[in-house]
């Protein structure tokens, strides 16, 4: 635990949330009651001086807690996402158009991959990788009918405008200044 | 006939029975029941529909010499914190001698309701093939059965109305349990299968869709497409009550054209859930329903964003009752607030209380909706922080409270802004809505909250406690002081022996009491038992040390105990020790 000022808390490792202002109370395996368990901790540290419960227990150490059946917890829980987003990508040269789910990505990276499968026998992977010398331009409609250049935004926030990608000519990109060391790679962490 | 009884009774018995038929509240029958003897004899043997509320309280034997004419049946089985695993496998619940006694007694049974108990397949054939006049079955939580089991009771039951699965762990065995309801099937009312995982045969289900004319609710899981959902509504297009499972499309497709078509055609449906699977820009497609709403559960629907989910709700002006996760936002609660002023019941679910980057709701959303709703009488509200000055405002906003509960996804958390205990806001809650019926706490709270809910909680009966108070005195209050208290459950707080012996006979006007990772020991425990031969003192013991030690100072980690005409049950596993 926090014991004094050396400052060493910040090297600690804890459960919690990342920069969370929670006091983090380790519970020691082997010790039945997380209760009097943090009532010892409280005297041992010496923290506020009213209520032994003041000490925050850790939520993901708890069983049981949040108080949610688990026939929900299996559906809701973990940031497990149900959701299917599928989106046409058409590549201009390619006979025929194809979909992907967004939601199954994580990251653009994952989609360059995933790109990749569906259209790597076009070339695709130069246009990705190495947008400066490559033909083609990735680009991709936005919820205002806007046509942008893909990996500008955070992957979250691209996934929520995202409606078709297209996978385009350079030479048919007449006109727009587009810088493509900004895309795909290098983007600011996502989400 | 009559003649020779007592002077109370002026008219003959079947005078007495067709009176007695206006009632249909088990509460109100048992009252009758005590009047006196004659009464009690009629009540008895007209008694149709018979609650359970403990299914080891009374045995199928007893039950069925009491009420001989029962053909509706309402059993619960494990104790409520079995939701959550505090409760090991296999501690029981099982339905199998009820349905064996019945079958044995010739019991004409047409409606059977479970929550938390645990059936066979084996069960549901016997079931299926026993009572020709079959009408309803709804499952809640229950488990220990397949897809199997539900073939049998769709092939076999010739009368079924209902069959309503919610939120069962059922093991999915790839049969075709759908197509097992024969052509000669018309007659289902209701159809609930959206916890089911597997995958449902999609042609039987809209021909079983297409032949039953009354068809009024109906609720899909995710294996069934969107595709499949627009043929089904433009079969059925009087149905009240959807479920909706997978709505995912392509909307520029033909398909998703069709199904817009459909729901203009459905305007009937008031009840609304679903969107098990979901793509937000298929959802313009239900703005049409929405004003005729009046149930929306979108709690299941994980992938609607805050903004889209606001979207629907400002179409909703009749809404009463909406169940949605925490994702919806504070904002989102104030949307609710100013559109739904029908609004009696509002769940808020956590969607991922573990996770990083994710504001839930707080106390402001609350507040929003206590100032907007004047008719909200019952929540269920999983927050970030909670404050007092905000539960009092909640309280003086909505004194129509009958139940209301509060859940912070910290469990000791305090006020938020002053860093004090809970106390006074549920202080304020309890004194204000006199009707409160069910209460969940938690939170940082002191004994004083229990001194608040024992003072004034009159017409509690159910109380939820979950790391909170400071001594025995807390719980003491609450016995003293609830006096019509039925269920208690507590959970990881400070009360023992003191607390648990005070009143011995509280026990016998109560359901159950469920106590774990408390200060309770089992010497307390033996003692309770030996004094109260009409309770069952159960103590589940995980760890196998606890039988064989001699020490009775041990602390118990988890006891039920619950009143019982029957004595200790016979099925008890071996990690439960009836004292």
């Amino acid at each position: 635990m926090a014991k004094d000022g050396l400052g060493l808390e910040i090297t600690e490792l804890r459960l919690g949330l990342p920069g969370g202002g929670f006091d983090q109370v380790m519970l020691k395996t082997g010790k039945k009651r997380a209760f009097s368990e943090i009532e010892e901790d409280h005297h041992q540290n010496g923290k506020r001086s009213n209520e032994a419960k003041s000490e925050i227990i850790p939520k993901n150490q708890v069983v049981g807690w949040p108080p949610v059946c688990s026939h929900r917890r299996k559906i809701s829980f973990n940031g497990q996402e149900s959701t299917k987003l599928y989106v046409k990508v058409s590549m201009d040269g390619a006979p025929f158009l194809r979909k992907i789910d967004l939601a199954a990505q994580k990251c653009y990276s994952d989609l360059q991959l995933n790109l990749e499968r569906l259209f790597g026998c076009y070339g695709i992977g130069e246009a990705l990788n190495d947008a400066d010398s490559s033909e083609f331009v990735p680009i991709y409609e936005d919820k205002d009918g806007d046509w942008m250049l893909l990996g500008d935004v955070p992957w979250t926030m691209f996934i929520e405008s995202c409606i078709r990608l297209r996978i385009m000519k350079r030479t048919d990109a007449k006109g727009i200044g587009i810088h493509p060391k900004s895309s795909l790679k290098g983007t600011s962490r996502d989400g | 006939m009559c003649v020779f009884q007592s002077t109370i009774n002026y008219f003959p018995e079947e005078v007495l029975e067709h009176v007695f038929d206006f009632l249909s509240s088990h509460r109100d029958r048992n009252a009758v029941s005590l009047v006196c003897k004659s009464w009690c004899r009629v009540e008895r043997f007209s008694r149709e529909k018979v609650f359970v509320g403990n299914c080891y309280a009374v045995s199928p034997e007893r039950l069925l010499s009491t009420f001989p004419r029962v053909r509706s049946l309402t059993l619960k089985g494990k104790p409520h914190f079995a939701d959550f695993n505090l409760v090991p496998p296999d501690w029981g619940g099982y339905l199998h001698p009820w349905i064996d006694a019945m079958v044995k007694a010739r019991a004409n049974l047409e409606e059977l309701r479970l929550k938390r108990m645990v059936l066979s397949d084996d069960t549901l054939d016997l079931l299926a093939h026993s009572f020709p006049s079959f009408k309803s079955l709804v499952l809640v939580s229950c488990e220990g059965f397949t897809t199997d089991g539900l073939a049998a009771i769709a092939a076999n039951c010739r009368s079924l109305r209902e069959l309503d699965l919610q939120e069962n762990e059922v093991e999915d065995r790839r049969g075709q349990w759908l197509s097992c309801f024969p052509d000669s099937c018309t007659s289902l009312v209701s159809l609930n299968f959206a916890c089911l995982k597997g995958e449902v045969n999609l042609a039987a289900l809209e021909r079983l869709v297409a032949r039953c004319p009354n068809l009024r609710s109906l609720r899909l899981n995710h294996a069934v497409p969107l595709d499949a959902l627009q043929r089904i509504l433009a079969q059925a297009p009087h149905l009240v009550d959807l479920g909706t499972g997978s709505f995912v499309h392509d909307p520029d497709s033909e398909t998703y054209h069709k199904l817009k078509n459909a729901i203009q055609n459905c305007t009937s449906i008031r009840s609304l859930s679903g969107f098990l699977e979901v793509a937000s820009r298929c959802l313009p497609s239900i703005y049409p329903l929405c004003s005729s709403l009046t149930s929306l559960n979108l709690s299941y629907a994980p992938g609607i964003y805050s903004n889209e989910l606001v979207n629907l709700i400002r179409h909703c002006k009749k809404l009463e009752r909406l169940w949605i996760l925490d994702t919806i936002g504070d904002k989102g609660l104030g949307v609710v607030a100013s559109t739904c002023k029908e609004l009696q019941e509002l769940r808020v679910f956590p969607f991922d209380p573990h996770g990083v980057g994710y504001t839930a709701v707080t106390e402001e959303g609350l507040v929003a909706v206590s100032a907007g709703c004047p008719k909200l009488n019952s929540i269920l509200y999983f927050c970030q922080q909670m404050t007092n000055a905000a539960l009092i405002t909640v309280a003086k906003n909505c004194p129509n409270f009958i139940r209301f509960r509060l859940c912070t996804l910290n469990p000791t958390v305090p006020d938020a802004v002053t860093q004090l205990p809970l106390d006074e806001g549920f202080g304020a809650i309890v004194q204000s809505c006199k009707g409160l019926k069910r209460l969940s706490v938690s939170g940082l709270l002191t004994d004083q909250v229990f001194l608040y809910i024992g003072m004034y909680a009159e017409q509690l009966e159910m109380l939820s406690i979950a790391f909170a108070g400071e001594s025995d005195k807390g719980m003491l209050y609450v016995l003293n002081g609830c006096k019509k208290l039925k269920k208690l459950e507590i959970r990881d707080s400070p009360f023992g022996d003191v607390a648990l012996l005070a009143d011995m006979g509280k026990y016998e006007t109560m359901r159950s009491l469920w106590m774990s990772s408390c200060e309770v020991t089992l010497e307390a425990c033996k003692k309770l038992a030996m004094k109260m031969p009409r309770l069952n003192v159960e103590i589940i013991n995980e760890n196998e040390q606890m039988e064989a030690s001699t020490d009775d100072k041990q602390k118990v980690e988890k006891m039920y105990l619950y009143r019982t005409l029957v004595g200790p049950r016979k099925d008890a596993p071996a990690f439960v020790w009836t004292l």
